[in-house]
């Protein structure tokens, strides 16, 4: 893959956090290199503190990375990019003084989306998602999943190539991830959007991704790369096959020494 | 859970029906000098005179004034310069402490110096009024606005919201709670401390007015204002809670 081809191209990225020499001074990313085609989905997964979010805030000019550079669709990026990028973030980003439409519409204001475009563009968005009957509830009226669902809008609305999303659904129980995970690989099989997803659960990642970047402990380096060939939209039934069973367990593999090192665990 | 809150009330206004028998009692029987605790009955005629008269409006506008007046400059000081220290992590260092360290001195006790500097009239109450109202308001806006919650700004910064667009629709409305929650305690403060202080040394208001009738030896009328200062005091706390409950109601 040439580098043009990429929606994402990130090179020799680390990112610590401190001054140089201090004691305190913590490594999250070290010299992380990968690509991300056009309508690919990546899932992120590591151990706790790998600085996979840390990545992906880099990936969307959140943060600046101490060293190595990110592209996205061949440009050098230097700070957000809101017409190319948009976030899903893990707990509730919603602005709760406003309703569930006015939240979607809001973020296309800050994108500079004209003003009668705003509603159709925001209904479609909630619509898209089933959340349409609820457009006039305040965020605090709904569900963890449905919250989760409305901020998914806010970024749809935004009508960006590429998603970036931060362990979306941590803070739901399995059930509701699991459904909104199904849902979740319908549309964007319909959008065609290039995806980087943030997660720690290994069975969210094998369903999702196309690839799945498996990151060592902090200092975090990107360990392996999984591919997961299976076309989308993924259905029910991919989610209790042997294949998954059987790529979520070469995870685990991958991933148990990594997370007993974050534990101080130094059996052998 | 109804039931219960009834019970609640009934406690309550048993508890004031109680208090206002025992003055009935005292009064009737004169187990007090009528001098220092007129009878109720006659307190509450002088009261209702007092009503269908109309002759509190002197008093009361100037009261009004000074709170208003009082109040306003607190609020936009208050607002402002709370605004400007939250800004900067080295200034809320420096400034809240300092704040809430004023804050805890009566400031009363500066009241004579201001009636050097402002006079007896409005002046030296407005003062007063507005620097203890001062301080709940700047603390609060300090804090309202220091604890925006980050993944607000985050959020917004993402979608590509401008300086000005952060400022209207993100970091105004998180804080405003918090900003009016400080603003109703420097409106309840400004208050109590003007009609306080007009009972030390005025030359009108409701403050001044219960304390001249105590002195020229007219108990009745001065309970008489004192429940007609409650009375505005009651309707005023209404009045400003209505008006959070709508501002907070309806979107930011």
């Amino acid at each position: 893959m040439s580098r043009g081809d990429a929606a994402i191209s990130v090179a020799g990225v680390s990112q610590a956090f401190g001054p140089e020499g201090d004691p305190r001074r913590v490594v999250a990313l070290e010299s992380a290199s990968l690509e991300v085609a056009r309508g690919e989905l990546m899932c992120l997964i590591g151990p706790s503190g790998c600085g996979k979010s840390t990545l992906l805030n880099v990936i969307g000019g959140l943060m600046t990375p101490t060293s190595g550079e990110v592209a996205i669709d061949g440009e050098r990026m230097h700070g957000p990019l809101p017409k190319k990028v948009a976030f899903v973030f893990q707990e509730s980003a919603l602005f709760p003084w406003r309703t569930v439409l006015d939240n979607v519409k809001l973020g296309m204001a800050f994108q500079g989306v004209a003003r009668a475009e705003r509603e159709p563009r925001a209904m479609e968005a909630l619509g898209a998602v089933g959340l349409a009957d609820f457009a006039h509830h305040y965020p605090a009226q709904l569900s963890g999943g449905m919250k989760q669902r409305a901020q998914l809008a806010r970024a749809l609305g935004l009508k960006t190539d590429i998603l970036l999303m931060d362990e979306p659904f941590a803070a739901l129980d399995e059930q509701t991830r699991m459904v909104l995970g199904e849902d979740l690989s319908v549309l964007l099989a319909r959008t065609g959007k290039t995806i980087v997803f943030v997660t720690h659960s290994l069975g969210e990642a094998v369903f999702l991704a196309d690839r799945v970047a498996v990151f060592t402990a902090r200092p975090g380096r990107i360990k392996t790369m999984i591919t997961v060939e299976e076309g989308h939209p993924r259905s029910r039934s991919f989610m209790t096959s042997d294949k998954l069973a059987r790529l979520r367990n070469e995870l685990y593999e991958l991933l148990h020494d990594e997370i007993r090192k974050t534990m101080g665990d130094t059996r052998p | 859970m109804k039931g219960a809150r009834l019970g609640y009330r009934l406690v309550q206004v048993g508890f004031v029906a109680v208090l206002l028998l025992v003055w009935y009692w005292v009064g009737r029987d004169e187990l007090v000098s009528p001098i220092l605790l007129p009878p109720l009955p006659a307190c509450w005629d002088e009261f209702l005179a007092l009503l269908a008269s109309g002759s509190y409006w002197p008093d009361l506008d100037v009261t009004l004034y000074e709170l208003v007046v009082a109040f306003l400059i607190a609020a936009s000081f208050g607002c402002a310069i709370g605004y400007v220290v939250s800004r900067s992590r080295f200034s809320i260092r420096v400034f809240d402490p300092l704040f809430a360290g004023l804050y805890s001195i009566p400031a009363i006790l500066l009241f004579p110096l201001y009636v050097l500097f402002f006079g007896l009239g409005a002046g030296s109450k407005i003062a007063i009024g507005a620097t203890i109202a001062f301080f709940p308001v700047v603390l609060n806006t300090i804090a309202g606005f220091d604890y925006v919650d980050r993944a607000y700004v985050t959020a917004a910064r993402s979608m590509g919201a401008s300086e000005l667009q952060m400022f209207w629709s993100v970091m105004m409305p998180a804080a405003f709670p918090i900003v009016l929650a400080g603003l109703r305690v420097g409106f309840i403060l400004a208050f109590l401390s003007i009609l306080g202080s007009e009972t030390i040394a005025s030359l009108a208001g409701l403050g001044h007015r219960i304390v001249s009738y105590a002195e020229s030896m007219d108990p009745a009328k001065m309970f008489a204002y004192i429940f007609f200062a409650i009375l505005i005091a009651f309707l005023l706390n209404g009045g400003v809670s209505l008006i959070e409950a709508r501002v907070k109601r309806g979107p930011g």
